[in-house]
């Protein structure tokens, strides 16, 4: 298992999920992704595109312009 | 026991490609989305951007309407190739620079082609297309060319319709009820209400459709302004981007300004300083605005008096304006807002 950093900032949706999708299908079951974003539109979009696809957002930390999403990675992908 | 098929739904975020893939699954298929981003697509970006639409709700409506379905969704990126369907559509535009029907035999080829579709197994392709629905890419004489020319030919089933269809292989093979599906056709709503009350769909995307910026007539008339400001038609994803946010001024055909109109803009447009030189108001407070094309410093100084106009010394005698070119120097211009009156409704992109 080990942690992979994503870097979404200035991406706008749904290219920050369509990154995130496509990292995660490089990682393994239990693999740990941060995914730094920008848009607020990530806020809704990265959690249900998680819950659909079996994974999970263990952390989610928010500053004045960045949205930092923390990602564990389901088996099912 | 019978095999259980798989088909993948070309999921729109709309209410009939949601209804299209409700009525398979209710057949026991097992059925995966498919959504398709083209760089033109309306979910998120400009509320995305802009501040005051903070307080706005923000979903995108495929994801949204996976998730009601409980189905998987697959985003694709396709952003690149689309840009030949755009520039050389070979069915023509729509209304406006919307190429809808090359549109949809772009994207029921691309879910066609997608290997892993067939990698895993799919049997079928879903969409949620009605006869009639819309006037280019929905009629009747239009659906058996997205068919072929996608090359899905039989295997492209539009279950809201498809009893108005010659039988698709899943319906002739038993993989769907046919007697099940539909035979609407027109431009009215009610029978997708109906159905949608039946199945407890409430809070979906209306109308269904109209996701891309291309059937819009001003986001369509600043990029054909762009081609012909270049002198040929090309775009790059930025460029389209761009084009969805702030005032476009094009005071002459070799230079346009974009001023942000609020601090949301200011922020995504400050993601392009190094790529455009761009003014910013010292003495006042003032939008960030990006100059875009060739322009020479008498240019630069009307650009200058435009970004003046939208500040906070629209009224004053002068405004101090930092210009900053790509190379990270800088100069300060003090400049004389341009009056409202001096900027014709024709420089307005």
């Amino acid at each position: 298992m080990s942690e992979h950093q994503l870097d979404a900032r200035r991406l706008l949706c749904p290219m920050p999920v369509i990154r995130t999708q496509n990292k995660i299908k490089e990682l393994s079951a239990g693999d740990t992704l941060v995914v730094t974003c920008t848009d607020p539109g990530t806020l809704s979009d990265i959690p249900t595109w998680c819950r659909i696809n079996g994974h999970t957002v263990t952390d989610t930390r928010e500053t004045d312009l960045e949205i930092i999403f923390t990602i564990t990675v389901g088996d099912e992908d | 026991m019978t095999q259980q098929r798989k088909a993948v739904a070309l999921i729109s975020g709309g209410l009939d490609s949601m209804l299209a893939a409700k009525v398979v699954m209710d057949q026991g298929v097992h059925v995966e989305g498919i959504n398709f981003y083209t760089g033109f697509c309306v979910e998120g970006h400009t509320h995305a951007i802009r501040k005051k639409d903070k307080e706005k709700q923000k979903r995108n409506n495929a994801l949204w309407t996976a998730e009601q379905l409980g189905i998987k969704l697959h985003i694709i990126d396709i952003s690149e190739e689309y840009k030949d369907i755009v520039l050389n559509p070979k069915h023509g535009y729509g209304a406006h620079l919307n190429p809808c029907l090359d549109c949809k035999i772009f994207m029921v080829n691309q879910a066609q082609a997608w290997a892993w579709a067939e990698e895993n197994g799919f049997d079928f392709i879903i969409t949620g297309e009605v006869i009639g629905q819309r006037p280019k890419s929905q009629r009747k004489e239009t659906m058996p060319i997205i068919a072929r020319e996608s090359g899905a030919d039989d295997r492209l089933l539009r279950p809201l319709c498809a009893k108005n269809l010659i039988p698709t292989l899943p319906e002739r093979e038993g993989w769907v009820n046919r007697d099940e599906l539909f035979d609407w056709s027109g431009r009215s709503r009610k029978p997708q209400y109906a159905l949608a009350k039946k199945f407890g769909f409430e809070d979906f995307a209306q109308p269904a459709g109209g996701c891309c910026f291309l059937t819009d007539a001003s986001y369509s008339k600043k990029l054909a302004d762009l081609w012909e400001a270049r002198g040929e038609r090309r775009y790059e994803l930025d460029d389209i981007m761009l084009l969805k946010v702030g005032r476009h001024i094009r005071p002459k055909p070799n230079f346009k300004v974009i001023v942000s109109r609020e601090e949301g803009e200011n922020n995504f447009l400050e993601g392009y300083r190094k790529q455009f030189p761009h003014l910013r108001i010292l003495s006042h407070g003032g939008p960030l605005s990006l100059i875009d094309g060739d322009a020479d410093k008498d240019d630069i100084a009307l650009a200058a008096r435009i970004a003046a106009r939208y500040s906070g010394g629209r009224t004053a005698d002068e405004v101090q304006v930092q210009v900053e070119n790509f190379n990270g120097t800088s100069y300060v211009l003090n400049v004389a807002p341009l009056p409202a009156e001096q900027i014709p409704a024709e420089w307005q992109v």
